[in-house]
């Protein structure tokens, strides 16, 4: 029974861990955003918009996101296999480490080390680390998982199990590079088979640690927070080995009209189409599943967070492939609509899903209920109205500046100077400032709900009644 | 029996890796053992010790955020930004500076596009050439020294790959000595896209004469258009700014005496400095006009002769200029 303290308390760790990261990014997202349209505001050469973009990105991908994920898969690991994490205090390490790990990774960046690779900025000692903690949360979910006192295994866990091992070779490939002293190095590989390398690595990186964690969040918290059972078993399956297989040749849409031979693009374009099966798949047995009782959508609050987050990932998973196709392509590519398309993705699914995991967690280690489900509902539609008014703004403003971008007088040159395209975005910056700032409220209401719940927690565990989240069902 | 596979975590983690690994060899590692992956322009020059220097700074203010690397093959990019990238520029590039976002201009055609003096005083105040623009100031690099021990590992660390960018140190010093980060910055936006061959500048007879020549609308035209894209450089007034571009109302024309006709004006506004040959002179060594015939329809350009020319007169009636 305290084995499932300790590694409850671990869980609690990463996730709360995860939440200061998330504010930390959320904040560096607010300044650069505002950076954009008030160029005096990147006060000192460390918090240059060039600089904190990668702090943005990271702080919430590795994070919010990997700390998130790290958590709540050991979490869905206890109760899976019915049993304490094989290794717990190798697992309390990768917490702190983590944390270490992240803090200079945000230091490292706003001093400027970096490789450049989007998602894979950080300099080569720091990837060393991340390889460590890697290795770390492998052992774990590998020993746990064997060592597991349930023969099947739920699909769950089969998503963290592809994580594990996609990740790893995803990381391990991109970031091989010539170390040229301790804070600089040059990418292995170079030109067009560096970008075709980077891109493999980018797009599986938004694949393999904001799809495929997140499904697993999805499938086990979805049904155990509503008590419905998932819709379909055979579709699960389906659709989970249709993904892992086919994710992996999409990267090359990020090179579209790039000078990587046409032929990988194509391949990155047709695979791309074919991702909105297994990822409607995926939709179609979330809706199924609520759809056994809507009215949990009224009756339940973490209803509503999953299906929103589901939706959004069904939007995201036709918006990407539509907009890897040529025709679109050459219109939005390198424009503010592909922001707007990947903050769909991050602000919708990955947020909305992992507060609702997170929601669900919390009380369940403390064997009590959230603190208010008002405040919750509140969190909702800020992150929703938040998000929308972000996304929606920056797909406007793509479009708009792709069409001024091509715009030509009858004679075949140019309607508008480069300057008087980029003026004309001014007013979008600022509603996606607005929208952060709309966001990040929502978000606020979200850390002051799970604090209070803790604390409502930890009154009830002095208070002597027993942990009832210590014996785990699956 | 399949199923069996969902009760054995080793089996199934090995059938995900090879779920992940066919995509994988296909479009990433298989590339790498053809030819294509590899190609290298004939033009394509390594960096120098400052070119590479700069580069890093480029690497480590984190440009890639806003800028482009590379013209796509669309009409309108070409027009705008010069011919579209080509994969054998990019040998050098450890990692490829492509860039997803396009925030400020692609960056690809900008070596010799413009002089150093311009992206110096860019580079330090963007919106004195645009008052749009929402550039942070990079004046803070100028001043800041380079190391020369630094780069040289940097230089060699590279020649693990490119032998032949392997340099002494006395070669590195001799590069970068008292040169500063701003220096170094500007040397590589120098180098970009120099591996291909500039856009070849569009004949232009010399004796043609200015079709609008004096007339009121086209001044007034011309001088709305030489506010919006020529006085950033050559000043409100036509004046020149030294180290910068040249005045347009005294008598020397790409450096020499006498004037030339409005012909020649039309030949090098519209094809930048590459149509130098054509107007018959030289100019300045590291003269970099910039090409407006994709951007300036052929009357605007006329339009913009036209406002020159009155400026001149007008200058020379208030006698600024002889």
């Amino acid at each position: 029974m305290n084995e499932y303290r300790y590694d409850n308390q671990t869980v609690q760790g990463f996730i709360l861990s995860a939440i200061f990261w998330g504010v930390v990014g959320i904040l560096v997202g607010l300044l650069i955003s505002v950076q954009l349209w008030a160029p005096a505001a990147n006060f000192a050469p460390y918090l240059t918009y060039g600089r904190l973009r990668p702090v943005h990105t990271n702080g919430l991908a590795f994070g919010l996101g990997i700390g998130a994920i790290f958590g709540l898969s050991y979490y869905i690991l206890i109760r899976l296999c019915r049993r304490p994490l094989l290794f717990p205090r190798l697992a309390r390490v990768h917490l702190w480490l983590f944390n270490a790990a992240i803090a200079l990774a945000a230091l490292s960046l706003m001093a400027g080390y970096t490789q450049s690779n989007e998602y894979a900025e950080l300099e080569w000692p720091l990837d060393v680390g991340v390889v460590v903690l890697w290795v770390m949360f492998a052992v774990n979910v590998f020993g746990t998982i064997i060592k597991r006192k349930d023969a099947q295994m739920y699909v769950s866990l089969w998503y963290i199990i592809a994580t594990v091992v996609a990740v790893a070779v995803l990381y391990l490939v991109n970031n091989l590079s010539i170390p040229a002293g301790l804070t600089k190095s040059y990418h292995l590989f170079a030109g067009v088979n560096s970008a075709n390398v980077q891109w493999w690595y980018g797009h599986n990186a938004v694949g393999f640690i904001f799809t495929t964690p997140i499904l697993a969040m999805f499938y086990y918290f979805l049904p155990k927070a509503i008590g419905v059972p998932i819709f379909s078993h055979r579709l699960s399956i389906l659709a989970f080995w249709s993904l892992v297989f086919g994710y992996l040749w999409t990267g090359a849409h990020h090179l579209v009209y790039s000078p990587v031979p046409d032929w990988i693009q194509t391949l990155g374009i047709v695979f791309t189409l074919f991702l909105i099966a297994p990822s409607w798949g995926s939709v179609v047995n979330g809706y199924y599943t609520v759809g056994a009782d809507w009215s949990k959508m009224r009756s339940n609050y973490l209803t509503k967070f999953f299906i929103l987050g589901i939706t959004f990932y069904g939007l995201q998973t036709v918006q990407g492939p539509t907009q890897s196709l040529r025709v679109v392509s050459q219109l939005i590519h390198f424009t503010d609509w592909v922001p707007g398309h990947v903050h769909m993705g991050t602000m919708g699914w990955v947020t909305m899903t992992v507060c609702a995991s997170v929601y669900y967690v919390i009380p369940k280690i403390y064997g009590t209920t959230i603190y208010s489900e008002k405040i919750a509902n509140v969190h909702f539609w800020l992150v929703l109205v938040g998000q929308l008014l972000f996304s929606v703004t920056m797909w406007i403003t793509g479009i708009q500046q792709g069409a001024m971008w091509k715009a030509t007088n009858p004679d075949g040159t140019l309607k508008y100077t480069f300057v008087e395209t980029l003026a004309k975005n001014y007013p979008y910056w600022h509603t996606r400032t607005l929208a952060g700032i709309v966001f990040t409220v929502g978000m606020l209401f979200f850390i002051y709900n799970v604090l209070m719940t803790i604390q409502k927690g930890k009154a009830l565990q002095s208070s002597g009644a027993p942990a009832p989240a210590a014996a785990p069902a699956a | 029996m399949a199923g069996d596979i969902y009760k054995k975590p080793v089996l199934l983690a090995v059938m995900a890796t090879v779920a992940i690994s066919v995509g994988s060899i296909v479009t990433m590692a298989y590339p790498m053992l053809r030819a294509d992956m590899h190609p290298k322009l004939d033009n394509l020059k390594p960096f120098t010790p400052l070119q590479l220097a700069g580069r890093d700074v480029y690497q480590r203010e984190g440009c890639v955020g806003c800028h482009t690397q590379t013209v796509r093959p669309l009409a309108s990019e070409v027009a705008r930004y010069g011919d579209y990238s080509k994969a054998g520029e990019f040998a050098y590039d450890h990692p490829f500076l492509w860039g997803s976002k396009r925030t400020g201009p692609d960056l690809a055609r900008e070596g010799g596009l413009r002089p150093d003096g311009w992206h110096q005083q860019h580079y330090a105040n963007p919106q004195a050439f645009a008052a749009r623009s929402n550039m942070p100031s990079y004046g803070w690099l100028k001043g800041r020294p380079l190391d020369a021990a630094t780069v040289a590992d940097h230089m060699n660390a590279l020649a693990f790959v490119h032998p032949e960018l392997k340099t002494d140190l006395a070669a590195v010093k001799a590069s970068v000595e008292g040169k500063d980060e701003l220096d170094a910055l500007v040397a590589y936006t120098q180098w970009l896209g120099t591996s291909v061959q500039r856009r070849q500048a569009a004949e232009v007879d010399l004796a043609l004469a200015n079709p609008v020549a004096g007339r009121p609308e086209a001044i007034a035209r011309g001088k709305k258009l030489f506010a919006d894209n020529c006085a950033v450089c050559h000043g409100e007034e036509a004046e020149g700014q030294e180290g910068v571009a040249p005045s347009l109302v005294d008598d020397e024309f790409l450096g020499a005496t006498p004037d030339l006709p409005d012909a020649a004006y039309f030949a090098i506004i519209s094809g930048g400095s590459d149509a130098k040959p054509i107007a018959g002179r030289a100019g300045a060594k590291d003269g970099g006009m910039t090409a407006f015939g994709g951007q300036l329809s052929k009357e605007d350009i006329w339009s913009v002769i036209a406002w020159v020319r009155a400026q001149k007169a007008h200058e020379k009636a208030e006698g600024k200029v002889k």
